[in-house]
């Protein structure tokens, strides 16, 4: 039996009056890849962050043994324009983990980097593409337990997308990691997901394998009209 | 004895150094103005040194820290945006600190207003230096955790940064140093001492480190060169400080590193 590394009992959120994430109960095991998914607005990016403790929440996130792992995240939109007006290198910006130089080339090679080329160049001069890569040897070089990713390809062209979650399940296999995503690529759901959790605005949920749950019927609960946009065919 | 050029050399270079320095991690956080009001705020502080003949720089830190938490207070009690209060407060700063401080001795206004380090004495150099390097010390650990919070809140706070606490660290720092900073160039100027040595920096700065240092080391250039000119010409020494500040910015801009 695998080991439960993480449960959720009745997770709440409230944003004012609104409640955003109801009484939301899950359980992950270890070495899960388990992506999040559902439209914009149902609250997504908001269970990651009471998940982690960065919001204030109700009801209990319970890790393994009681004992919070090593965690990495790595937030939406951290965009490349967030470092133009700093003068910062990404050596600098990897200096801020406390690592050795030689692991810093590490895993900037290990993303498919090439770090004497890049460390000493500020973080707005990559490619969208080359900049989610670094932010994932960022988030990696600690060597996590658990990985939270919240739409770690926005803005990279479908090419460059596929790199990243191509790189992401190979790190997952190789170490053995806990992998939460959000993403809206259903394609990636089939091909990564071990479970999925989704949400949808009206307070639906649903949580399992992917070709168990993700039927026609539950897409158009999670994203009503907006399914059309999305292809759900699958082998 | 040291002599009074000296010392005025001494504290300048320390306080213009850790000015810099601070202020370098200030306009990453978008608060390179912050100075301002916090060194009017000093004003009635010093008003009320001058008048009794205590120690300016403890007459400027507790003028400070009192409104600092009068605005604190405000701001729970009305829930008024900060910066709003801040401007209430420190208007009302300048008003006592005007009605406080000594006209009649137009020596002891210049020095309220625009600074006057040439006159400082051998505890008040001590007193600057000592506290200078304290507050570089406190700054230098917490540079990189306020920087990656500016990056992003989130990453910092996973990170196990605490927040709260780095931030109070991070404004009493500032208290202190333009309490400091009011001796070298006044209650009307500290915001130079900050903001223009790290402008110059980030102009020729390549990496963190280069634009940290650079802040400290033109801040302390700033303050040698005011004082020096101060006495070729004996104009203000803290207005010459500002000054050679901005003729280092000026020369900087042919340098401007492109990223």
């Amino acid at each position: 039996m695998k080991e439960k590394i993480l449960e959720v009992k009745n997770l709440s959120v409230k944003f004012g009056e609104e409640e955003v994430i109801k009484n939301l109960s899950f359980e992950v095991e270890k070495g899960e890849f388990l992506i999040v998914l559902g439209p914009n607005g149902s609250g997504k990016t908001t269970l990651f962050k009471a998940i982690l403790g960065l919001i204030p929440s109700s009801g209990e996130v319970i890790w393994q043994r009681g004992k919070i792992p090593k965690i990495s995240y790595l937030p939406e939109r951290l965009s490349r324009e967030r470092f133009y007006d700093l003068p910062i290198t990404i050596n600098d910006f990897f200096k801020f983990k406390e690592e050795s130089e030689e692991k810093i080339s590490y895993v900037l090679e290990a993303v498919g980097l090439e770090p004497k080329e890049i460390l000493n160049k500020n973080p707005v001069n990559l490619s969208s593409g080359q900049f989610q890569r670094m932010l994932i040897a960022w988030s990696l070089i600690k060597e996590p337990e658990v990985l939270f990713f919240d739409e770690p390809a926005t803005g990279v062209d479908i090419g460059g997308e596929e790199t990243i979650y191509s790189l992401l399940e190979k790190f997952w296999r190789e170490k053995g990691i806990t992998i939460f995503l959000i993403t809206h690529e259903l394609n990636i759901v089939y091909k990564y997901a071990t479970n999925v959790l989704c949400l949808s605005k009206k307070g639906f949920c649903c949580f399992g394998k992917p070709k168990e749950i993700l039927t026609p019927d539950s897409l158009e609960k999670i994203y009503g009209a907006e399914i059309n946009f999305y292809d759900y065919k699958h082998d | 004895m040291i002599d009074q050029f000296t010392l005025s050399l001494i504290s300048g270079i320390f306080i213009g150094g850790v000015a810099g320095y601070l202020g370098s991690l200030m306009i990453t956080k978008r608060m390179g103005l912050v100075g301002e009001p916090l060194g009017h705020l000093a004003l009635p502080g010093v008003g009320l040194a001058l008048a009794y003949q205590f120690n300016v720089f403890l007459g400027a830190l507790l003028a400070i820290i009192l409104a600092e938490i009068f605005i604190l207070f405000l701001q729970i009690k009305t829930k008024s945006p900060l910066e709003a209060l801040t401007g209430l407060v420190f208007t009302t700063g300048v008003a006592l600190g005007f009605l406080i401080l000594p006209f009649s001795d137009e020596h002891q206004l210049e020095e309220a207003l625009v600074g006057d380090i040439t006159k400082i004495s051998f505890f008040d150099t001590i007193l600057s230096v000592v506290l200078s390097v304290l507050v570089f010390l406190i700054i230098r650990r917490i540079y990189s955790k306020i920087l990656l919070f500016e990056i992003s809140e989130d990453l910092a706070k996973t990170e196990g940064i605490n927040v709260e606490k780095y931030n109070f660290i991070y404004l009493s720092c500032i208290a202190f140093i333009v309490a400091l900073t009011v001796k070298l160039v006044g209650g009307l100027l500290p915001v130079a001492l900050m903001v223009i040595p790290s402008l110059t920096a980030k102009n020729i700065a390549k990496n963190i480190n280069q634009y940290s240092l650079g802040s400290l080391i033109f801040g302390m250039l700033s303050a040698i060169s005011g004082i020096l000119i101060y006495n070729f010409t004996k104009l203000p020494a803290g207005l010459m400080i500002v000054i050679s500040g901005f003729l280092f910015f000026l020369i900087s801009l042919f340098f401007v590193n492109r990223k």
